[in-house]
C-alpha cells in the first residue's frame, strides 16, 4: 500500500502478515491445482473427444455433406453411405421406450416420494436404482433367450390378431426386432426416470403438500394439482435423461433389435441404430470412408446426446434450486 | 358456562402428543373465542406449532403421531373416527410461515379450494370470477392484483403471496385461520400489512396465530396462551398477560430470561 509514504507503520503491518502466509498454504495450493487440473481433464477429454471425432468424420462429411442424414444407402462396396435408417431406428426405438416407460416410471417415482410408507421407501427406491446397475449384456442376453421367444410365440401373435389390420403389427413376428428393442430399451431407462424423477419429486418443498392438504386436498388432489405442476420440469429433464441414455444404449438393442437398416412401420420388422451399427461393423470396416462414415455416425450420437444430457441437467437443476418465487 | 361455551370456535381437553416416545403436548385445555384473535406464545420447541397442527390434524402426515383428547370445532370433536380431514380442513384453513402458493395463476390458487371442495358442474365461471374478487378484496389485493389474475402466483412480492395464501381459504368460509408463524419470511412493512389484515379478519373469523415476536402477540391479539415444554401454562386477555402474569414462567419468559 503506501509502503514508502508510511516507513513508521510498514514494520507494524508487515509482522502480522508475514506470519499469516508462508507455511501450511503451499499445501492448501498444491491440493487446489491438482484438484484443479483433475476437474479439467474431464473437460478436455471431452472436448478431445469431439475435435477426434470430427477430424476422423470429415473425409464422409465433405464426400456426403448433408445428403449422408437423408440417404438410405449403406453400401460398403459402392462406397455410398446414408444413416438415415439408422437414426430412424434410434429416434424410433427410443422414443417408444419413453412411452412404455415413462407411466411405468413416473408412477414409481409417485408411490416412492408421496404415499408408499416410510419403511417401504428406502429399500425400494434401492431396489429401483440397482436395476440401472445392472450391465447391458445381460438385459440383451435376457432379451435374446427370455423376451424375444416370448414375443414371438405369444405377445406379437396375439397383437396381429388384433391390431393387425394397423400398419404397426403387420409382418411375420419374429420376436427380435423394433419391439423387442424398444421393450428391452423401456426396461432400460425405467429406473432412471423413475429415481430421478423421485428426487425431483422429494425436492418439492413440503410446505407445498402441506398448503394444498391444509386447504382440504386429497393425497390424490395434492399429487396432481400441487406437487407435480411444481416438478413439471424437473421431470421432464428425467425423461430427457432417459431418453439421452436410450439413445446411445448399444449392447441391448444391438442383441434383439434385428440389426437390419430398414425404415418400417411395422414394430415386428428388425432395425437397426446409430450405436449398433458402430459396434457391428467397426471391426470389419475397411475402406477410409467406410471408417469415416461410421465416425460420422458416432458423432451425431454424441452430439445428440450430449445437448439432451444438457437440457435434462438444467431443467432438473432450476427444480432443486426452489421454485422460483421462493428467493424473491 | 355453558352460555360462554358457544362462544368458543375451538375447545381442547386434555389433549396428549405424541411423536414416537417424546410427548410434545401434555394435559394442553384451552379454549379459543370465537372471532378473535389468539396468540400462542412461547419459546423453540414448546409445542405451540404442535399445538396448532392439531387442530386442522395435518400433523397426521407423519406416520408416528400419536394424540389423546378432545379438541371441539365448531362443537365437534375433529379427532372423532367419523370425522372427514377433508371437512375438517375445510373449516380450518391454515397459513404457513413461508407463503406456499402454487405455481399456478393467482386465479387458479384462488378457486383451488373450490375445486377440490366442490363437483365440476357446480362450479360456474360466474361463481370462480366472484369468489376471486370478494377474496382478494378481502385481503386488499384486488386492485394490485385485478389485471394479473392470470401471472404466476410464485412471481408476486412475498407480501402479496402471503396474503394470497390468505385470500385462497377464504372462499371456503373458514370457520378458524390457524397461522404458524405467518411474517417470519416478511420484512417489516409486510409484517404490518398483514398484521393489519389479522385484525380486520378478525371478526368474521377465529385467527390462531403461533408466533416467535411477543411485540407481535401483544399487537394483533386479544388473547394470548404461553406455552413451555408442552404445556400451556397459562392463557389471558393480551394485555394482562403482559402486564400482570400470573405464572412466574410467564414472567419469566415476557421479560426475557429465557426463549
Amino acid at each position: 500500500m503506501d509502503e514508502a509514504g508510511n516507513p513508521g507503520r510498514e514494520t507494524h503491518q508487515k509482522e502480522p502478515l508475514a506470519a499469516f502466509s508462508g507455511g501450511g498454504n503451499l499445501g492448501d495450493q498444491v491440493f487446489r491445482v491438482l484438484t484443479a487440473f483433475f476437474a479439467a481433464l474431464a473437460v478436455l477429454v471431452l472436448a478431445a473427444m469431439a475435435l477426434q471425432m470430427f477430424r476422423a468424420a470429415l473425409p464422409s462429411l465433405k464426400q456426403f455433406g448433408w445428403k449422408f442424414l437423408s440417404s438410405t444407402d449403406w453400401d460398403p462396396v459402392l462406397d455410398s453411405y446414408g444413416a438415415l435408417p439408422y437414426i430412424f431406428g434410434t429416434v424410433a426405438s427410443s422414443i417408444l421406450a419413453l412411452l412404455v416407460a415413462l407411466p411405468v416410471a413416473l408412477g414409481t417415482a409417485i408411490y416412492l416420494a408421496e404415499l408408499a410408507p416410510l419403511w417401504v421407501r428406502r429399500p425400494l427406491g434401492i431396489l429401483v436404482e440397482l436395476l440401472a446397475a445392472i450391465p447391458s449384456v445381460i438385459y440383451g442376453l435376457w432379451g435374446i433367450f427370455v423376451m424375444s421367444p416370448w414375443l414371438r410365440d405369444s405377445v406379437q401373435p396375439l397383437l396381429q390378431k388384433i391390431f393387425g389390420w394397423t400398419p404397426f403389427f403387420k409382418g411375420v413376428p419374429r420376436g427380435f426386432g423394433m419391439m423387442a428393442g424398444c421393450l428391452v430399451l423401456a426396461i432400460m431407462i425405467l429406473p432412471t426416470i423413475a429415481s430421478v424423477s423421485r428426487d425431483v419429486l422429494l425436492a418439492v418443498p413440503n410446505s407445498i403438500r402441506e398448503g394444498a392438504l391444509a386447504l382440504g386436498a386429497t393425497r390424490w388432489e395434492m399429487v396432481r394439482k400441487a406437487v407435480l405442476p411444481c416438478a413439471k420440469n424437473g421431470i421432464l429433464g428425467a425423461v430427457i435423461l432417459g431418453l439421452g441414455r436410450a439413445l446411445g444404449e448399444t449392447m441391448a438393442v444391438t442383441m434383439v433389435i434385428g440389426n437390419r437398416p430398414d425404415i418400417s412401420w411395422s414394430l415386428f420388422s428388425p432395425g437397426h441404430s446409430l450405436a449398433s451399427v458402430i459396434a457391428n461393423e467397426y471391426a470389419e470396416a475397411s475402406g477410409d470412408l467406410y471408417l469415416s462414415a461410421l465416425t460420422e455416425l458416432g458423432l451425431i450420437l454424441f452430439g445428440v446426446t450430449l445437448l439432451l444430457n444438457i437440457l435434462a441437467r438444467v431443467l432438473i437443476w432450476r427444480v432443486a434450486r426452489g421454485p422460483a418465487g421462493a428467493r424473491n | 358456562m355453558s352460555t360462554a361455551a358457544s362462544n368458543f370456535s375451538i375447545q381442547t381437553r386434555d389433549v396428549n402428543l405424541w411423536y414416537g416416545d417424546f410427548q410434545a403436548l401434555k394435559n394442553v385445555s384451552v379454549n379459543i373465542n370465537q372471532g378473535e384473535v389468539t396468540a400462542l406464545i412461547g419459546p423453540s420447541g414448546c409445542g405451540k406449532t404442535t399445538l396448532l397442527r392439531c387442530f386442522n390434524r395435518i400433523n397426521e402426515r407423519y406416520g408416528n403421531v400419536k394424540t389423546t383428547g378432545e379438541i371441539r370445532i365448531l362443537g365437534k370433536n375433529a379427532y372423532d373416527p367419523d370425522v372427514s380431514l377433508i371437512e375438517l380442513r375445510k373449516a380450518v384453513g391454515m397459513v404457513f410461515q413461508r407463503p406456499n402458493p402454487l405455481p399456478i395463476s393467482v386465479y387458479e390458487n384462488v378457486v383451488f379450494g373450490l375445486r377440490v371442495h366442490s363437483a365440476r358442474s357446480s362450479l360456474k365461471k360466474s361463481l370462480l370470477d366472484e369468489a376471486v374478487e370478494k377474496s382478494l378484496q378481502e385481503v386488499s389485493l384486488w386492485d394490485d392484483l385485478k389485471d394479473r389474475l392470470h401471472v404466476r402466483a410464485t412471481t408476486l412480492q412475498l407480501e402479496q403471496q402471503q396474503k394470497l395464501c390468505i385470500a385462497r381459504l377464504l372462499p371456503l368460509k373458514p370457520e378458524v385461520i390457524l397461522m404458524d408463524e405467518p411474517c417470519s419470511a416478511l420484512d417489516v412493512e409486510a409484517t404490518l400489512a398483514v398484521e393489519d389484515l389479522m385484525l380486520a379478519l378478525a371478526g368474521t373469523y377465529t385467527i390462531l396465530i403461533v408466533t416467535h415476536n411477543m411485540a407481535q402477540a401483544r399487537r394483533v391479539s386479544r388473547e394470548c396462551a404461553f406455552m413451555l415444554l408442552g404445556e400451556v401454562v397459562e392463557v389471558n386477555r393480551t394485555q394482562d398477560l403482559f402486564l400482570t402474569p400470573r405464572d412466574s414462567r410467564t414472567a419469566d419468559y415476557i421479560e426475557g430470561r429465557y426463549g
